[in-house]
């Protein structure tokens, strides 16, 4: 079967979550905000995302709630470029389509056939207004959709629907300074009154009355912003309006005065959107660095959907933090973004520079240039530049030690000009028999510099710290490229055309390689049965494969490599090369030159980076084509920041098994104790139905931990000391089983729980006999060996937040 | 003041336009082609700030009220002409003016005073004691009928209207403050008052809404019923200090002390309710300084303040058609001459509130090629400065062509004074006893000998004095028309001495023959007031300008409009021309050449050659051509009769001292800004 499912590059999470406005359910419970091909519904109260829906094969460009059904809601996709929905006019619905002519964008009205199916097909269209923008910020209906605004350029268009007609109001647009910026950017209707809120291009906010007199109409300004206004939202019994833009603040205006404002600054990057709760309890702001912050309605922030942060040059590339096993790159300036392709979902920003950034056009920045993870996640190493004219380089490198009681990086070393020249490669020694950490890092003045972990201690405190050990260099050649065979025995050097070979002992040039193919651009070592094979890709297109024990070329082949990466857990190593049409992807073993998969057009794009990432569960592909699959995943990112990947299965159906949970509860925060409370409580009730059923099927089996049937079936008067019971419970949701490699959880937690997990071994003996009298009450089976898959899902409660016991 | 060479160029009649200004002050021959300009800044005069304002819906006319207690009233139907004035006085400052049954206008100061001004005759009818102290407030009962005043002890005073005074009728119980509320209608009502926050103004409106302005930057609304704060509008930072209400009430204004007006209207919630609620619509910042005073109008909201300037901005959807009327006007400097000249002598005489000066103009020896700015030889000079006695203000001023005579004339008093020269000496001698008829003077003019003096006086007649060595002779008395008792405000003499001509605000020209002592002939009265009046040499052609911007030249000889003055008035003037703002406040000749009429206004100079063809509209009037390299058939087929020079500005006075020399008083407003108290201080963003 698996055999049959061909491969195929999916888009893989990262995408776009402020592309349109966010929708909130009718109960504030849940947020909507279109992502990419899919809509993604996240909890506003946890930030999790709940659920995915899916069905469009495009990108999807509007959703809207069903107005009159809470529970339905619409989405558009592809070719249709925004989408409205309005309480009166219950069977018909609004887009904004293309016409002919590539910029003339069109409002219709479009009525909805009778239909019980998930897609329509509606052909009765009939036509609103010509010539709008395609943005749906530049449309709003007002007045319970008695009229619907439209703003493009210098003007605004409002069609009243009884008297089918139009009244247009223009700005004015001469060239001078002081108007040239009155461009209409977006705008928002007043939920009770005829009020219309337009934002220009200057900062400016127009409150328009009157409109329907095309003589006596008037506006008031608003002025605080100094750059283009980005979106407007009424309040939803619009007595504030809200306001956002490049200053990343959302300002609220209450009674629409303007000394009457509220500001929430700080917000990280520039407001795209803003919306409002239906039931008015929240607000939404999405960003521009791919975010969605929740805030309540007196202006406190409450949750950060953080996506993929897309607002920078990737200068690190993409690294796989062996701890968390997240996707390491750059993220905000100045951080890197830890982000986790599970739950596609950010971890955390770690800033690196350290230093406030001032957003502003035109200035030369500190960039994070590269950065590499050590010895299983325990040090990372960063590199960041500045270089305002040709001679004045600032570099700095930074050397970061994990703490495993803050759970972080903190920064332990600080070279400042590390080399003369920009640093072109950064690699740690991760083989097991080094103790001392070592790091190379190689530079375009022509050196290589070996720092290793020495001991920094004083009268004061023990401390270590990071020295350079050894200085090599190669005839003044600029040293392009470094990286050390899995061992740790040799380290590799490449200087422009010359890959040099060195003792990692002794620093001793051991011997080296010269094919005059050009610069190498890449370099690595084979792994495992591999090991003695060093690959070099040039820039002139050629993949070279030396065998490191006769020390000749072992065999050559014209690829034009744009990124090499080896497989850490194989053998294999993947290329991607560049063609005129569009990237390549090969995958071969360094002993063979015939590679083991090719997969040609994987983008039309330039891919620039890529990484194998582990999988936790090794998959099972049989053919032999797809068996590089198998314990690794190869993610890959294009010139246009899209992450994409190979997999047999679109990434929702993967979609972590307790969001699902978590979305057949409807009204409970998800913690672990609703589980067992929650569903013990239906128990009672006995309303066994089919849909109580259904939903068993899909719940984790938690009545069968035997210390949570302990916990719920003793009277409560014999039960002990809350505290006392926290223990046993908590060590009850762990597995026993020692994990492969603890996943979020640092190793010495890992410890104590292996110990508690004994415990909590003993503890099922003890409950379990409680059980067997049970099971004659309850007549029911449940000694249930759990499932590998169940106890996957039990895994998951360990990330659940617990903090409510504490509160027991 | 020019630095680039290439100035304008007042082609056809080779008048090249060039400066010698200098330095900021000095007095200045001005090399200008043909003409040297005397390029004067060194008048300098400061407008009094604006108290109060208040719009006559009747009349569409609006009085004006400033710090040194003049009053002036604009016809807004005439261009905003300011069409009368009342000198102010020392110990009247006017802190309340209002309107009241149709045409009549009082006002009340800080002397306890009530006024009523004449609008006739230009004087102040009477003045009442209102016996409750400084007068802070006034109002006028809807009808008409009846005038309240609020006084410094607190009482609110009504009195009745009746047809030629005020009677006073009952006194309103004392209040602890002093009453600064103003009383719209005949209701008090207590204020709000936060400690230390001072209600500026109040307008109660016919459905039972207060508004109040307050020191704290609010603008409240109220019901009056309940006494309960309906909404509350923070609008500035400073005070909010003077309010108006639309007639309709469905609109006002307020200014603050920050210079900000701010318009409120009212509208309706939703298209389809009757619901509706006040919003506040539009900012202006038209002002610098504090805007003490607001009117409203039906097509037009007017500020006015501590800088002097008094804005219409007229409201766009209330104008029927966008036209010269929709544009803002912005008035800074009176609608009349305050400077004389001594063509004789090039002495320049600057008229002051309460002072004269006399100021003799620099010379130049060098010589320059057009745009020049040409050394000087000797500075100006300041010879004179003559302060008035008493608290009253000048109306009116003139020095005599030949530089001997200096008459001058307040409310009260005629003073009349004799100058001698003795090289650079030079002697004041006043000429006593001046007859008892010559009590007060609208206007003052000499002929052109010198020998004779012209003064209109506000009861309507006209003097004629012989002036003789250190003495004077009554010649003759124009009593007014029977039945008028309108004043004349202008006043014009030929240069043979045969004509003089003289007009009131608005009856037409009457022209009398001063050789015979009699009435020659009444030029047709025309809609609009005329704003400057001058007879052309050797033609006796009469010049007149009216605040339509219209001109019209009459033969007085032929009792008749010159055939120029009718092709004119056929193919009618340019556009822009009709669209300038400021009326034209002086005409004068070129002696040699009697096709030219010079005029000016506050914004432009202008020569019109009438022996060139007019322009139509779509000539271009203002002429940017450059002034060199230009073939002499596109000059010809671009010339047209109207020559225009805007280099100078604000004019305050141009006249031709002789056939090749200008003098030009400019008063550049930074200048007077400089002059004005500091504004509050406002952050601007990116500073």
């Amino acid at each position: 079967m698996v055999e049959e499912e061909s491969v195929r590059v999916v888009r893989c999470g990262g995408s776009e979550l402020n592309f349109r406005r966010a929708v909130f359910s009718a109960d504030s419970k849940y947020i909507f905000c279109v992502s990419g091909d899919f809509v993604k519904v996240h909890s506003t109260a946890t930030e999790e995302c709940v659920h995915i829906l899916q069905g469009h094969r495009n990108l999807v460009t509007g959703i809207q709630l069903n107005p009159n059904n809470h529970l339905q809601t619409f989405v558009v996709g592809l070719k249709l470029h925004a989408l409205f929905t309005l309480p009166s006019a219950e069977d018909s619905v609004f887009v904004i389509i293309n016409k002919e002519k590539p910029d003339v964008f069109q409002l219709v009205s479009v009525k909805l056939p009778k239909s019980s199916s998930q897609e329509i097909e509606a052909k009765e269209l009939s036509f609103v207004l010509d010539y709008i923008n395609q943005s749906p910020k530049c449309i709003a209906f007002g007045n319970e959709g008695e009229y619907v605004a439209a703003v493009r350029d210098f003007y605004l268009s409002v069609y009243f629907f009884k008297k089918k007609t139009t009244s247009r109001f223009t700005l004015s647009s001469s060239r001078n300074k002081k108007h040239a910026k009155n461009n209409f950017t977006c705008v928002a209707c007043h939920p009770k009154e005829d009020c219309i809120a337009t934002g220009h291009k200057d900062g400016k906010i127009r409150l328009w009355r009157n409109f329907d007199d095309d003589k006596k109409y008037t506006y008031t300004c608003l002025h605080w912003h100094h750059d283009m206004v980005m979106d407007l939202a009424f309040s939803v019994t619009g007595t504030s309006l809200l306001s956002g833009g490049r200053e990343s603040v959302l300002v609220e205006w209450r009674d629409a005065t303007e000394k009457n404002k509220e500001f929430l600054p700080r917000l990280g990057a520039t407001i795209e959107h803003i919306s409002v709760s239906p039931a008015g309890d929240l607000f939404c702001t999405s960003h521009s660095d791919n975010k969605i912050i929740v805030i309540h309605r007196n202006l406190e922030a409450s949750a950060v959907i953080q996506g993929l942060v897309k607002d920078s040059n990737i200068f690190t590339g993409l690294m796989v933090d062996p701890r968390t096993k997240a996707l390491v790159l750059n993220g905000k300036p100045g951080h890197l973004q830890f982000y986790s392709l599970q739950h596609d979902k950010q971890l955390y920003n770690l800033d690196i520079i350290q230093q406030e950034y001032i957003n502003d056009y035109g200035l030369i920045q500190i960039e994070l240039t590269k950065a590499a993870f050590g010895c299983y996640g325990n040090w990372l190493a960063t590199v960041e530049q500045r270089q305002e004219k040709e001679t004045e380089l600032e570099l700095q490198m930074k050397l970061w030690m994990y703490n495993k009681k803050t759970q972080g990086f903190v920064l332990n070393t600080k070279v400042n000009m590390p080399h003369e020249d920009h640093i072109t490669a950064l690699c740690f020694c991760n083989a097991e028999k080094f103790e001392n950490p070592t790091l190379v890092t190689s530079s375009k003045d022509g050196h290589f510099k070996v720092w290793i972990l020495t001991d920094d201690s004083d009268i004061y405190k023990k401390a270590v710290g990071w020295t350079c050990d050894f200085v090599g260099s190669y005839h003044k050649y600029q040293a392009t490229n470094c990286c050390f065979s899995e061992d740790g025995s040799l380290l590799a050097v490449s200087f422009e055309e010359i890959v040099t070979i060195w003792d990692s002992e002794t620093w001793e040039l051991k011997c080296t390689f010269c094919q005059r193919a050009g610069k190498i651009r890449h370099l690595c070592f084979g792994r495992l049965t591999c090991s003695k094979y060093l690959l070099g890709a040039t820039e002139n297109g050629i993949l070279c494969c030396w065998n490191l024990l006769s020390c000749a070329l072992e065999w050559s082949a014209k690829l034009n490599v744009r990124v090499m990466e080896p497989d850490p857990n194989s053998e294999n190593i993947a290329a991607i090369s560049r063609s005129s049409v569009g990237s390549d992807l090969f995958v071969f073993k360094p002993s063979e030159p015939r590679p083991l998969y090719i997969q040609k057009n994987i983008s039309r794009e330039e891919v620039q980076w890529g990484v194998f990432v582990p999988r936790d569960v090794p998959e099972s592909f049989t053919s032999e084509a797809y068996q590089w699959l198998n314990r690794s995943q190869f993610y890959f990112l294009t010139k246009s920041q899209s992450l994409l990947t190979f997999s047999t299965k679109s990434p929702e159906e993967k979609l972590t098994p307790t969001s699902k949970q978590l979305l057949a509860e409807e009204s409970l925060p998800t913690t672990p104790f609703y589980f067992i409370l929650g569903k013990h409580r239906e128990q009672q009730d006995e309303k066994i139905n089919e849909a109580f059923e259904s939903e068993l099927v899909q719940l984790p089996l938690t009545e069968n931990i035997p210390a949570i049937s302990e916990l719920l079936h003793t009277p409560a008067h014999v039960l002990p000391s809350a505290s006392f019971l926290c223990s046993k419970f908590v060590s009850s949701l762990l597995l026993s089983k020692e994990t492969k490699s603890g996943e979020e959880i640092p190793e010495d937690v890992d410890m104590e729980e292996g110990k508690e997990s004994d415990d909590s071994d003993e503890e099922n003996d003890f409950t379990e006999k409680i059980q067997d009298t049970n099971n004659t009450d309850l007549g029911e089976d449940l000694l249930h060996q759990l499932s590998k898959s169940e106890e996957k899902e039990l895994r998951k409660f360990r990330k659940v937040d617990y903090s409510w016991i504490t509160v027991l | 003041m020019f630095s680039s060479g290439r100035e304008r160029n007042l082609r056809g009649c080779g008048l090249l336009l060039a400066d010698a200004g200098g330095a900021r002050c000095p007095p200045c021959a001005v090399g200008m082609g043909e003409f040297k300009v005397h390029r004067v800044r060194f008048f300098n005069y400061v407008p009094s700030g604006i108290r109060c304002v208040a719009y006559n819906n009747q009349s569409n006319r609006l009085a004006v009220s400033r710090t040194d207690g003049t009053v002036e009233i604009y016809n807004l139907s005439a261009n905003y002409f300011q069409e009368k004035f009342f000198p102010g006085h020392e110990s009247r400052a006017t802190e309340a003016l209002c309107w009241a049954k149709g045409q009549r206008l009082f006002s009340g100061g800080l002397n306890g005073e009530i006024i009523e001004y004449d609008l006739q005759a230009l004087n102040i009818k009477y003045a009442m004691d209102a016996f409750g102290g400084p007068i802070w407030s006034m109002a006028v009962s809807p009808c008409g009928s009846q005038l309240l005043v609020g006084c410094e002890d607190g009482s609110v005073k009504l009195f009745q209207i009746t047809p030629d005074k005020i009677q006073f009728e009952r006194n309103f119980d004392r209040q602890k403050r002093s009453a600064v509320h103003k009383m719209l209608v005949d209701r008090q009502y207590m204020g709000v008052s936060k400690r230390k926050c001072i209600i500026w103004g109040v307008a109660f409106l016919s459905d039972g809404t207060v508004i109040s302005v307050d020191s704290a930057g609010k603008v409240q609304f109220w019901d009056s019923a309940t006494g309960t704060l309906v909404k509350n509008h923070l609008i500035a930072n400073a005070d909010v200090q003077s309010i108006a209400v639309s007639d309709q009430e469905d609109s006002f204004v307020v200014g603050t002390a920050e210079g900000t007006v701010f318009h409120f209207q009212l509208v309706s919630v939703t298209s389809n309710s009757s619901e509706k609620q006040w919003v506040r619509t539009k900012p202006f910042q038209h002002h610098t300084h504090d805007v003490r005073a607001v009117a409203h109008s039906p097509t037009a909201l007017i500020s006015g303040g501590t800088d002097t300037h008094l804005v219409i901005r007229p409201l766009m959807e209330k104008v029927e058609v966008k036209n010269y009327d929709a544009a803002l006007r912005k008035i800074t400097f009176p609608h009349r001459r305050l400077i004389s000249c001594s063509k004789k002598r090039h002495l320049l005489l600057f008229q002051f509130a309460h002072h004269l000066e006399l100021w003799r103009l620099g010379s130049t020896v060098a010589t320059g090629k057009n745009g020049d700015t040409l050394p000087l030889s000797k500075d100006a000079d300041h010879l004179l400065h003559l302060k008035t006695k008493g608290p009253e203000n000048i109306i009116c001023s003139c020095i005599s062509p030949c530089g001997s005579w200096i008459a001058y004339s307040t409310t009260s008093r005629f003073f009349l004074y004799r100058l001698n020269y003795e090289h650079d000496n030079i002697s004041l001698q006043r000429v006593s006893k001046m007859p008892a008829f010559l009590r007060s003077a609208l206007q003052i003019l000499f002929s052109e000998d010198s020998t004779k003096l012209f003064v209109a006086s506000n009861q309507g007649s006209l003097h004629i004095i012989r002036l003789l060595e250190g003495s004077f002779k009554h010649l003759h008395t124009f009593q007014p028309q029977s039945g008028t008792v309108e004043s004349m405000c202008l006043l014009a003499v030929s240069p043979d001495g045969n004509w003089l001509a003289a007009s009131g605000t608005s009856a037409g020209v009457h022209v009398y023959n001063i050789k015979h002592l009699k009435l020659h002939c009444t030029v047709p009265a025309y809609n609009f007031p005329v704003t400057a009046l001058a007879i052309a040499p050797s033609t006796n052609n009469l010049v007149i300008a009216h605040s339509d911007q219209q001109v019209f030249e009459y033969s007085i000889p032929d009792k008749q409009y010159t055939e120029w003055s009718r092709t004119i008035q056929k193919q009618g003037f340019h556009y822009l021309w009709l669209q300038r703002d400021t009326p034209i406040t002086h005409i004068s000749f070129h002696p040699k050449r009697p096709m030219h009429i010079l005029l000016h206004d506050a914004y432009m100079f202008c020569i019109i050659d009438k022996s060139l063809p007019l322009p139509n509209d779509k000539t271009l009037l203002y002429n940017p051509l450059p002034p060199t390299n230009e073939s002499d058939v596109i000059r010809r087929r671009t010339a047209h009769a109207f020559k225009i020079s805007k280099i100078y500005k604000p004019l305050l006075f141009m006249d031709l001292l002789d056939e090749r020399t200008l003098v030009a008083v400019e008063r550049p407003l930074d200048d007077i800004i400089a002059q004005l108290p500091p504004p509050i201080k406002k952050k601007k963003f990116g500073t």
